[in-house]
């Protein structure tokens, strides 16, 4: 699913109410019928979440990062493999402070594929990309879908997914407004 | 390696890396000590009797140096965020945390204390109690310094607001830390006090992790 809409429109807020970082004002949220309440831990061991911070620690290098974050998935991976789906295994001993605003976002997005989880959810992935990480994040998306997991995206941008559901939240906006009125 | 060591690792590797805050924690206790017999004079009688007292309130107030930090640079990066959603309840973060935090503030703490009660003329007797009473309070000091961090995260002048938090939590650590020190001295015998601070960490252990979690969560939403 693509979640449209200009800045402000609720997207990042849905995304965290998806989550389950952010309670929802009303309604429940609710996983195969249940409701993820009961059992938060089960609902984050099938999800990941890449806000719009990058979660990177200055002093720490890339291989650090991917190796401590798959770890805290109880997974152990070989660091160079991921880093090259993204096309970072040059920088495996890089500290982080030393990488572009791009590289950082690379990543972040590397957190997706060192652990599995068939819920991805991403908001504003493609900010900082350059062509080519973006393909390969297009490339990971169509190998996450393939393999039958789901993925809901934030974007201001336009952006192709063949065959994802396209939620404009622009739409929303005047049934609230006649709501708050 | 268990998600909880990594997350203590991950915790020491930054202090190391970014250095600063054991060195900074143990240079303002020392520091602040050493400044005693300037302000109250130099008689090993009057220091004698003040020792514990001293070394155990600057220890407090050292250790309250690094708690604002404790959540804070992963909550401006995004890790607290992402911390949140990981399969390790937060509140064994928490709790991994606390113990980094401890290695990296309390135990030099510990390991420092008996030097500068060498400073201050505190009699022999009172070393064992000194150690055994940093040991088990200084825990408690992180521990309870953790719920501080996490309510006041994201707040303006944080510092402030944790210490006016923090402070209060801390007193019947240092009433306890004290008495044992002074009760071995006198001949009395430490175990009743450090029996009450060692409860006091059990009891630290069991609820902190959950409150602090409550307030990390709160402050995500």
């Amino acid at each position: 699913m693509v979640l449209a809409g200009p800045n402000g429109s609720g997207k990042s807020s849905l995304l965290r109410v998806l989550a389950g970082l952010t309670p929802p004002e009303a309604g429940k949220l609710t996983w195969n019928g249940a409701d993820i309440t009961e059992d938060r831990g089960e609902h984050h061991r099938r999800l990941h979440f890449v806000g719009h911070s990058d979660a990177l620690k200055p002093v720490l290098s890339v291989g650090e990062m991917v190796g401590f974050w798959a770890g805290m998935h109880g997974q152990t991976v070989d660091i160079h493999a991921i880093l090259g789906k993204f096309g970072l295994e040059k920088a495996v001993k890089l500290p982080c402070r030393y990488l572009s605003a791009g590289q950082k976002r690379r990543l972040a997005l590397l957190r997706l594929i060192s652990s599995p989880a068939p819920l991805w959810l991403l908001d504003e992935p493609l900010t900082s990309l350059d062509t080519e990480a973006t393909e390969q994040l297009l490339a990971a998306i169509a190998a996450h879908r393939a393999e039958g997991g789901s993925i809901v995206l934030s974007t201001h941008a336009p952006v192709e997914l063949p065959g994802a559901v396209r939620l404009s939240l622009a739409d929303f906006r005047p049934a609230r407004l006649v709501i708050e009125a | 390696m268990s998600p909880f060591l990594r997350l203590v690792g991950r915790d020491l590797r930054l202090a190391l890396r970014q250095g600063g805050d054991a060195a900074m924690v143990v240079g303002f206790f020392v520091l602040t000590v050493v400044l005693f017999p300037f302000g109250v004079g130099p008689e090993p009688e009057l220091l004698q009797r003040i020792a514990a007292g001293i070394v155990w309130v600057t220890a407090l107030l050292a250790a309250l140096l690094s708690l604002e930090r404790l959540f804070q640079s992963d909550y401006e990066d995004g890790s607290l965020e992402v911390m949140a959603l990981l399969p390790l309840p937060l509140e064994a973060q928490v709790l991994a945390k606390c113990l980094a935090h401890w290695l990296v503030t309390g135990l030099p703490l510990t390991l420092t204390a008996p030097l500068l009660g060498l400073l201050l003329h505190l009699d022999t007797a009172g070393y064992p109690a000194l150690i055994a009473s940093m040991a088990i309070g200084t825990p408690i000091l992180s521990l309870l310094g953790a719920v501080g961090a996490a309510l006041t995260l994201g707040a303006r002048k944080g510092g402030v607001l944790l210490s006016l938090l923090v402070l209060p939590l801390y007193i019947p650590v240092l009433i306890f830390g004290v008495a044992a020190i002074e009760a071995e001295i006198g001949g009395f015998g430490a175990r009743p006090h450090l029996l009450l601070l060692a409860a006091f960490l059990v009891l630290a252990v069991g609820m902190v992790p959950f409150a602090a979690a409550a307030a990390l969560r709160q402050a995500l939403e």
